[in-house]
């Protein structure tokens, strides 16, 4: 006998019973125990084919291989630099991770990257025991100079970026500000109405998980200056 | 029976369950049963600090259980004593089990609970917002806690002692519960009374965890739900 | 983070703020008087998103032998990382005992309470007031929210019955005897420029800051002084009249929530 108690985008609590049935299989923030199916944790609820999944409500920012995160450099070692990219877990970006390259022996690294550098990596290895790689190699990343930030929780960034990018751009076009996005919750802005940017970015903070959220957003950036 | 605040038995004070009450931190919750109330805060999951006291299997879960020192009628000393250093203890036993640890190998989570109005039941207090705390934090659990104590007054099982009660019952036993896994994760007792006794109050203890579980639920789902989730 | 710190430097040379406000602008304040049970007196103050619980307790004891005919102030903060990270477990540090000191200097200094009448026995017994301060939100500023909330504590405050020898803590009725309300403004300095009310953001990239009390007169009861850079006198002096400025404004705030 399958019952499915929750439906698409339904709110859960950590230990609520989703469905009971072993036609379904637990996916992301989701445990069996027994026929049963339950959330993790405080979250929305989807139903992806037959898998069930818990998007978060809340919660630390766990990076993952690929990831463009936001980091602010906390320490100069000899071989690299530790990272703080907003999570459980430090990164560490080392000399190998930098486009030129740097005879660490000759070379005073904090020239290339001191404390206190904001930094837009990628994020390159996650081992099992969450060692973290960051990569200043590809082609987005780069060292912020000027410019804000603003901090999100990180589970809300998905929502910030919208399908296709279809939020965040909806916010660059309308305040004509440059923006980048760190999976990590932190967002770099500069531009000409700087505040309004912000004003919307911490709306869709707030009222992700509620329906009309782009309509909301719009008349905010048109209401604005 | 009547209690000497007009209760009956089986009546818990007035509850009050607020969430998101300490803005710095990740999760956060006040529980006030009459005037008892305690408030906790999560920080973390976090990069913990000594290194080697990381655990490579799963996140380290501390909690520090402290009472301000105008919480108490007698002016209570700062800072931490036998009886909360020991409390600190079984309020971590009592909520570790409903949480996912191995989730974050290395880390730790630190629960910080203050309890600003002593009138009995500061741990259960404790344990029921820390669990909300956690909750509010996205860390991941199998269950919600809840806590409560009771004892024995006159021939009577009473549930949720106050201060004038805990000077009179024949024991007093607090107890935390998993509702939906149906376990025990608290359990003490001062007291002396036959098994008997002993079992009809935790049989008392578990049905009002469970009322106090549906209140929780429903605490947590207002704070998202205020804001409109279809 | 170094470009977040230049665009605050940068905001506050232009004369504003990350949080719009303006340079001497504060937050919203908000006072809670009587929420604790177990105590004499007590009040929540939020500033903003900084938020301080002060209780009052009292006891009774021997005076100091060279003030035997008055009453016992002591006041005591403990910062609990529950309010912060920043903050960390252990026997009060630094910043604890000095918080504590500054709210104790301003309430004394000032002859906030009436400390004669608060003598049982001359010599022998006298009243103990201890102000505990509690943060429950550290977001900056903790200073005025702490004298706030003690002074509205204190104005709060039932004194218990002393009879035979044994404090009553049933039966409180006596109010405790407030002469004056203390205000405190804290001013930080970054640059050439003077803020009022700092969040933790601002409190970070200080260079240094003063912290008055001052009484109804308009006299001024306690400064300190914090903070790793110097002061011009003339900074000083225009501090202070902003002070005696803002003192009012806080004590308004303070009384009509009485």
């Amino acid at each position: 006998m399958n019952k499915v108690f929750k439906k698409t985008r339904d709110l859960v609590l950590p230990g609520e019973l989703v469905v009971e049935s072993m036609d379904y299989l637990p996916g992301r923030n989701c445990f069996r125990e027994g026929n049963g199916i339950y959330s993790k944790r405080l979250g929305l609820v989807y139903f992806k084919g037959r898998v069930v999944e818990v998007v978060p409500l809340a919660g630390p920012y766990i990076p993952e291989v690929g990831d463009m995160v936001i980091g602010e450099i906390k320490e100069v070692q000899y071989s690299g630099w530790i990272v703080d990219i907003n999570s459980p877990y430090q990164a560490f970006l080392p000399i190998s991770g930098i486009r030129e390259f740097v005879d660490s022996l000759k070379t005073d690294i904090s020239k290339i990257y001191n404390t206190g550098d904001v930094i837009y990596g990628k994020i390159s290895v996650v081992s099992a025991l969450k060692t973290i790689y960051i990569s200043m190699k590809e082609p987005q990343t780069r060292k912020f100079s000027g410019g804000r930030i603003v901090e999100i929780s990180p589970v809300k960034v998905p929502r910030l970026i919208g399908k296709g990018g279809s939020m965040i751009n909806l916010i660059k076009n309308k305040t004509k500000c440059r923006i980048s996005v760190g999976q990590n919750g932190r967002i770099w802005l500069q531009g000409e109405k700087e505040e309004l940017a912000v004003k919307a970015i911490m709306m869709v903070n707030e009222k992700s998980h509620t329906t009309g959220l782009t309509e909301a957003v719009e008349r905010l950036l048109d209401r604005g200056e | 029976m009547k209690r000497v605040d007009g209760r009956k038995p089986t009546e818990i004070r007035p509850v009050e369950m607020k969430v998101g009450v300490v803005k710095n931190a990740d999760g956060s919750a006040l529980v006030r049963f009459g005037n008892t109330e305690a408030i906790a805060a999560v920080y973390g999951p976090k990069e913990l600090h000594p290194k080697h006291l990381q655990d490579n299997e799963k996140a380290i879960l501390k909690c520090t259980y402290m009472m301000a020192p105008f919480s108490t009628t007698e002016r209570n000393k700062p800072g931490p004593s036998r009886r909360s250093i020991e409390i600190s203890k079984v309020i971590k036993e009592a909520i570790e089990p409903a949480l996912f640890l191995e989730e974050y190998p290395r880390a730790s989570i630190d629960v910080y609970i203050l309890v600003t109005q002593a009138n009995a039941g500061t741990r259960t207090a404790g344990i029921n917002a820390a669990s909300l705390a956690l909750a509010d934090a996205g860390i991941p659990m199998r269950d919600l806690v809840s806590a409560i104590a009771a004892g024995k007054i006159e021939g009577e099982y009473v549930i949720d002692l106050n201060g004038d009660e805990e000077k009179v019952t024949l024991a007093d036993i607090p107890l935390a519960y998993m509702p939906r896994e149906g376990k025990i994760t608290l359990l003490q007792m001062d007291g002396n009374l036959p098994k008997e006794d002993v079992k009809n109050i935790i049989k008392l203890a578990i049905d009002t965890c469970k009322k106090l579980y549906e209140m929780q639920k429903k605490v947590l789902k207002e704070k998202w739900l205020k804001e409109g989730v279809e | 983070m170094n470009i977040q710190n230049r665009y605050m430097m940068d905001l506050i040379n232009k004369g504003t703020r990350l949080d719009n406000r303006g340079l001497d602008e504060y937050r919203k304040i908000t006072i809670k008087s009587g929420v604790i049970a177990q105590a004499e007196g007590s009040s929540m103050v939020s500033i903003g998103d900084t938020k301080v619980l002060v209780g009052i307790k009292m006891d009774v004891g021997e005076p100091f032998p060279d003030t035997p005919n008055e009453g016992i102030l002591i006041v005591n903060a403990e910062l609990y990382p529950m309010a912060s990270s920043s903050f960390e477990l252990g026997p009060p540090d630094e910043n604890s005992i000095e918080l504590a000191r500054i709210v104790d200097r301003g309430i004394r200094e000032g002859k906030a309470i009436d400390m004669e009448k608060l003598c049982i026995e001359e010599g022998e017994k006298v009243w103990i007031i201890f102000v505990d301060i509690q943060p429950i939100n550290h977001d900056g500023n903790l200073i005025d929210a702490s004298a706030m909330a003690a002074i509205s504590a204190l104005l709060n405050t039932k004194m218990p019955k002393y009879e035979d020898g044994s404090v009553i803590y049933e039966e409180k009725k006596k109010k405790l005897p407030v002469k004056d309300i203390i205000a405190m403004t804290t001013f930080i300095n970054i640059g050439d420029k003077v803020l009022v009310d700092p969040t933790i953001e601002e409190e970070n990239i200080m260079d240094s800051r003063v912290s008055i009390a001052t009484s109804q007169n308009g006299n001024i009861c306690a400064i300190q002084k914090g903070g790793m850079h110097g002061i011009k006198p003339g900074t000083i002096e225009k501090i202070f009249d902003k002070a005696v400025e803002r003192g009012e404004e806080i004590r308004k705030i303070i009384k009509s929530n009485v």
